[in-house]
């Protein structure tokens, strides 16, 4: 059942007195208890996208494009980004240490966003983030509660801002970042409590990151951005396995594997477009080695049913994904 | 030349922390952060030595101590078997050089990269006057810039230029020990692959060796000939990279390998055996640094700090692990 949709987002911002374009064409839709991924490099439009979806985009911006979503459960309907921030959609932000108010203790933080969103009282409110705090794994809540967000550690901070997140019961969570600050075992902890709390919650989730392999653990379906566009989009075995589109076999490439590899590392030569200057055709092509003339000049389109790329010779080339074991664990 | 090119020896790290008001008045011992304890390792000539640990463990600092930045509280630090004063000479600075993680922030912003790399060229007299600016284009062509990089200020560069032009900072005045804290943790993965390998390619053609400097195993697997894991501040194992990933033998670095995630092998998260957070280097746990947060723990560990002992190939520190037959 489709929580989320979004039919040809397009952001444009002004940079340096010139229009820019830095997302445009994406559709994306997202389930009830669903994780979406999105991958993609700096510069590719992935945060912004995010940031289109809950109205945080910088005031001299123009957003078009359908927004759908299902929040009350009465059925998909046309939504503001910005009257559903915090009612139904909530934000994780990659760094907790900016996002959260540092005069302010941790759990009167959460307890304020659910009186000011929920329109809880204030001794009902202060037990809702209690409850709240235990639910996302932060032990003893009483004393960390008083606690202020400089005093804990980064995994703690990450946690709290869940809490917040979750404070107003939302729907849908979009996540920009949420892990990267964060060391191998804490990111480990906190993606396993995303997981939970879509199990318990039934929580809807967007995924932003540039790290691949978390994408590969944690998500049902994947997108991968490139320039601002759409490159690939389907469920996550078979992006992973069976990649349509050039750029996300050679991003899967270029991510060195545990195991030693003879030579050079595979890396993608030459750099993205810059937003002022995208050229004509596919966006990749510049930097792809199976491009050719009609790559150059076809209108960016997206083909396939399920599991769709930009790629319009994705049929006649076949690329190599990344192999996987299944459920082999490391000793 | 026969011996390690850089020794670390029993290296201790200390600060003090500010007093409190409250411990002044009670005449309390200030309190120390201790960030490097004890620390043996060593680099031979031309091999690389990868520093991996969580933030907070230490690895930062030990690098800082290496490069000069930091003065060990005890223990020394030998390159070629010569102690390093804590005021080092010019001649001993140029021989060990870093490359720092951000180079966004270490990069100065108002100079031009050719002004950058030839002002430390001419400042050490590496090169008579009118050979610097030849000199600095053969460096640029080296970690693969275009020569109209030269001109440039660091701001009109994409994150893998600068990255490179902070590597050509490095090698300009041609250590023989390179430091890369962090050097690659900061770009995306098309980009790293690039500075990787340059980094690769350096060490085998100029020979240099190399103290890498990374939290990422996957990236420490592609350019390192030995692994030290440190935790709390302590080598907890060292070995051969091989030897390590073909098998850790100390239950934290095998919690490390379990929490990171891999393109080959799909896992559900959650599979980290690591309990808890990192304890505070102020209050230091008694006994072994990680038996508070060690799935197979015993009571020993809570009392006994467990020594370096001798496992296939290299030294780890474990209470469970065999002893090694005399």
């Amino acid at each position: 059942m489709t929580v989320l949709s979004v039919d040809r987002l397009r952001v444009e911002l002004v940079r340096n007195r010139t229009p820019i374009t830095p997302v445009d064409d994406v559709s994306l839709s997202l389930d009830r208890g669903e994780i979406l991924g999105i991958a993609g490099e700096s510069g590719s439009g992935k945060s912004l996208t995010l940031k289109a979806l809950s109205g945080l985009l910088p005031v001299p911006s123009s957003v078009s494009g359908a927004f759908c979503a299902d929040l009350d459960g009465r059925g998909v309907a046309p939504y503001r980004p910005a009257d559903v921030r915090g009612h139904g959609i909530s934000f994780v932000f990659q760094e907790p240490m900016t996002a959260l108010n540092p005069t302010m203790r941790v759990v009167d933080q959460i307890a304020l966003h659910a009186r000011v969103v929920g329109g809880l009282g204030k001794p009902s409110a202060r037990a809702t983030a209690l409850d709240l705090m235990s639910d996302v794994g932060i032990p003893d809540p009483r004393r960390r509660g008083r606690m202020w967000p400089h005093e804990l550690s980064g995994g703690l901070r990450q946690r709290v801002m869940i809490g917040v997140a979750l404070s107003s019961n939302p729907k849908i969570l979009l996540c920009d970042e949420p892990t990267t600050a964060l060391d191998g075992s804490t990111q480990d902890q906190i993606l396993a409590l995303l997981l939970r709390l879509r199990d318990e919650r039934q929580l809807s989730i967007i995924f932003v990151t540039h790290d691949l392999a978390v994408l590969r653990s944690l998500c049902d379906r994947v997108a991968v951005m490139y320039a601002g566009r759409l490159a690939e989009h389907g469920p996550t075995t078979p992006v992973f396995e069976t990649p349509r589109h050039p750029y996300t076999a050679l991003l899967l490439r270029s991510t060195p594997p545990m195991t030693p590899v003879n030579g050079p590392l595979p890396a993608i030569a030459g750099q993205p477009p810059d937003p002022g200057a995208m050229p004509e055709g596919c966006r990749f092509a510049p930097r792809c080695d199976w491009a050719n003339e009609p790559c150059r000049s076809t209108e960016h389109t997206l083909v396939g049913g399920v599991h769709i790329t930009s790629c319009i010779r994705s049929d006649e080339l076949e690329h190599e994904g990344s192999t996987t074991r299944l459920g082999v664990e490391q000793t | 030349m026969t011996g390690p090119l850089l020794e670390i020896d029993d290296v201790v790290c200390d600060f003090p922390l500010p007093h409190s008001p409250l411990a002044r008045i009670g005449r309390r011992e200030r309190a120390v952060l201790r960030a490097v304890d004890h620390v043996t390792l060593s680099v031979a000539v031309g091999s690389c030595l990868a520093i991996v640990g969580e933030s907070g463990c230490g690895k930062s600092t030990l690098a800082r101590a290496v490069v000069g930045l930091v003065t060990p509280t005890s223990g020394t630090i030998r390159l070629d078997e010569q102690a390093l004063a804590p005021r080092r000479d010019p001649a001993t600075q140029r021989r060990i050089q870093m490359v720092f993680q951000d180079p966004s922030s270490s990069l100065n912003p108002k100079l031009t990269v050719g002004e950058t790399i030839d002002e430390l060229i001419r400042h050490h007299r590496l090169r008579p006057p009118h050979q610097v600016k030849a000199r600095c284009r053969e460096l640029l062509e080296e970690v693969e810039l275009p020569a109209s990089v030269y001109d440039l200020r660091p701001q009109a560069l994409s994150g893998g230029q600068r990255q490179r032009a902070a590597i050509a900072r490095a090698l300009a005045l041609e250590p023989d020990l390179l430091i890369a804290d962090e050097a690659v943790s900061a770009l995306d993965v098309s980009v790293q692959a690039a500075i990787l390998n340059l980094l690769n390619r350096l060490r085998h053609e100029l020979g240099l060796a190399m103290l890498f400097i990374s939290h990422d195993l996957s990236v420490v697997r592609h350019v390192s000939d030995d692994v030290a894991v440190l935790y709390l501040g302590q080598v907890v194992e060292t070995r051969p990279a091989a030897e390590l990933f073909g098998g850790p033998a100390h239950p934290y670095t095998k919690a490390l390998f379990s929490a990171a995630p891999r393109l080959d092998v799909v896992r559900r998260p959650g599979g980290n055996t690591l309990a808890g957070e990192l304890p505070s280097a102020i209050d230091r746990p008694i006994g072994c640094p990680v038996h508070s947060r060690c799935p197979v723990a015993i009571a020993r560990c809570a009392s006994d700090r467990p020594a370096l002992i001798e496992v296939g190939g290299g030294l780890a520190a474990c209470h469970l692990l065999p002893t090694p037959e005399p």
